[in-house]
């Protein structure tokens, strides 16, 4: 049948946008929303000064490791998902010139330092975050987090969650290379 | 009795001085209200700030009460907050290119609709094309017919 006037397309404009709409709903189902993006990639880290968790005299702050590609891991001894990634925090800690330092967030430090000398200690220092407002500098909002930061002190990647052996060995390795080289 | 009067007014003095600190407090905590309403705790994300027990949402309550305490304005509060999580811990997006579709999208798909609607409303009830010189000559053929059938 040919079409009795020139309008007939518009008549498929609502099922086109029927179609688009469910386009979209069916990819966000898809999407994980506590996938949020950070807002410090691509800018500095922002600057603390912690007393450190095995010499709480002393104290660290990030200007102290400018010149090296490092690793800034949110973690705590009450936390499931930190024990979790805890083995591959271990091997990532044999990678040369890599440098990892604990933010322990809202810990007791005795119980923090109980937990390294049991499973072994992967960062060059932990520094102990109480009132967890250096997290919120961060942005952090969930236990752990792990921030990789460049020699200029640049923000790169934010992990979210434990860290797994293929988040490891496909993610971060690889961007730590790179950032290296 | 009357020996503990001084003690006494000392002590009603020093609630009286409380007093507007009291006040104070309570207007506080309606500004920190009236903000943590507004804003998502990020963890439980349908949960506002001001109604979520966790511990992100326990730790910044924190912050906000002391930056409100400090002096500090909803809009510089809400600086630091976006400046650390993003515009995500706003229920409101703020209006900037990256949302324009965001908030113009109702208007533009209203205005989609109208000019649809008007189109389609334009055209007459019983749009019949014209008849081409052969179907015209046939519905001539057919009257004439019905014409000399009614007049025998």
């Amino acid at each position: 049948m040919k079409p009795k006037h020139g309008k007939s397309w518009l008549l498929v404009l609502p099922l086109l946008g029927f179609l688009g709409l469910l386009w979209v709903f069916l990819h966000g189902l898809q999407r994980d929303p506590h996938a949020l993006p950070s807002s410090w990639i691509g800018r500095p880290a922002p600057l603390f000064v912690l007393p450190r968790l095995d010499a709480p005299a002393q104290t660290f702050s990030p200007a102290m490791l400018r010149g090296r590609v490092w690793l800034l891991n949110v973690w705590a001894s009450w936390c499931e998902s930190c024990h979790t990634e805890h083995p591959t925090l271990m091997q990532l800690a044999q990678h040369d010139g890599l440098a990892i330092v604990g933010l322990n967030q809202q810990d007791v430090p005795d119980a923090a330092r109980a937990w390294l000398a049991k499973a072994g200690n992967p960062y060059l220092w932990s520094v102990m975050d109480r009132d967890a407002r250096v997290s919120i500098d961060y942005g952090v909002y969930g236990v752990p987090e792990t921030f990789v930061i460049d020699q200029a002190g640049i923000v790169r990647y934010r992990h979210l969650g434990s860290i797994s052996p293929q988040d490891a060995r496909d993610i971060l390795l690889p961007l730590i290379r790179k950032l290296q080289a | 009795m009357i020996r503990y009067l001084p003690a006494l007014l000392l002590a009603c003095s020093g609630w009286l001085a409380a007093a507007p600190l009291m006040a104070d407090d309570a207007r506080l905590l309606q500004r920190q209200q009236a903000l943590t309403q507004g804003l998502r705790c990020l963890v439980c994300q349908n949960e506002t700030l001001a109604d979520s027990q966790a511990q992100l949402a326990v730790n910044l309550r924190r912050e906000i009460h002391a930056m409100l305490a400090q002096g500090r304005s909803e809009d510089e509060v809400i600086d630091f907050l976006t400046q650390r999580y993003g515009d995500f811990i706003l229920y409101e997006p703020p209006v900037k290119p990256y949302t324009w579709l965001l908030w113009g999208g109702p208007g533009l798909l209203l205005a989609a609709g109208t000019v649809l609607w008007w189109q389609l409303s334009r055209r007459p009830a019983s749009a019949s094309p014209p008849l081409d010189p052969a179907e015209a000559a046939r519905v001539a053929a057919l009257l004439q017919q019905n014409k000399t059938e009614d007049h025998t």
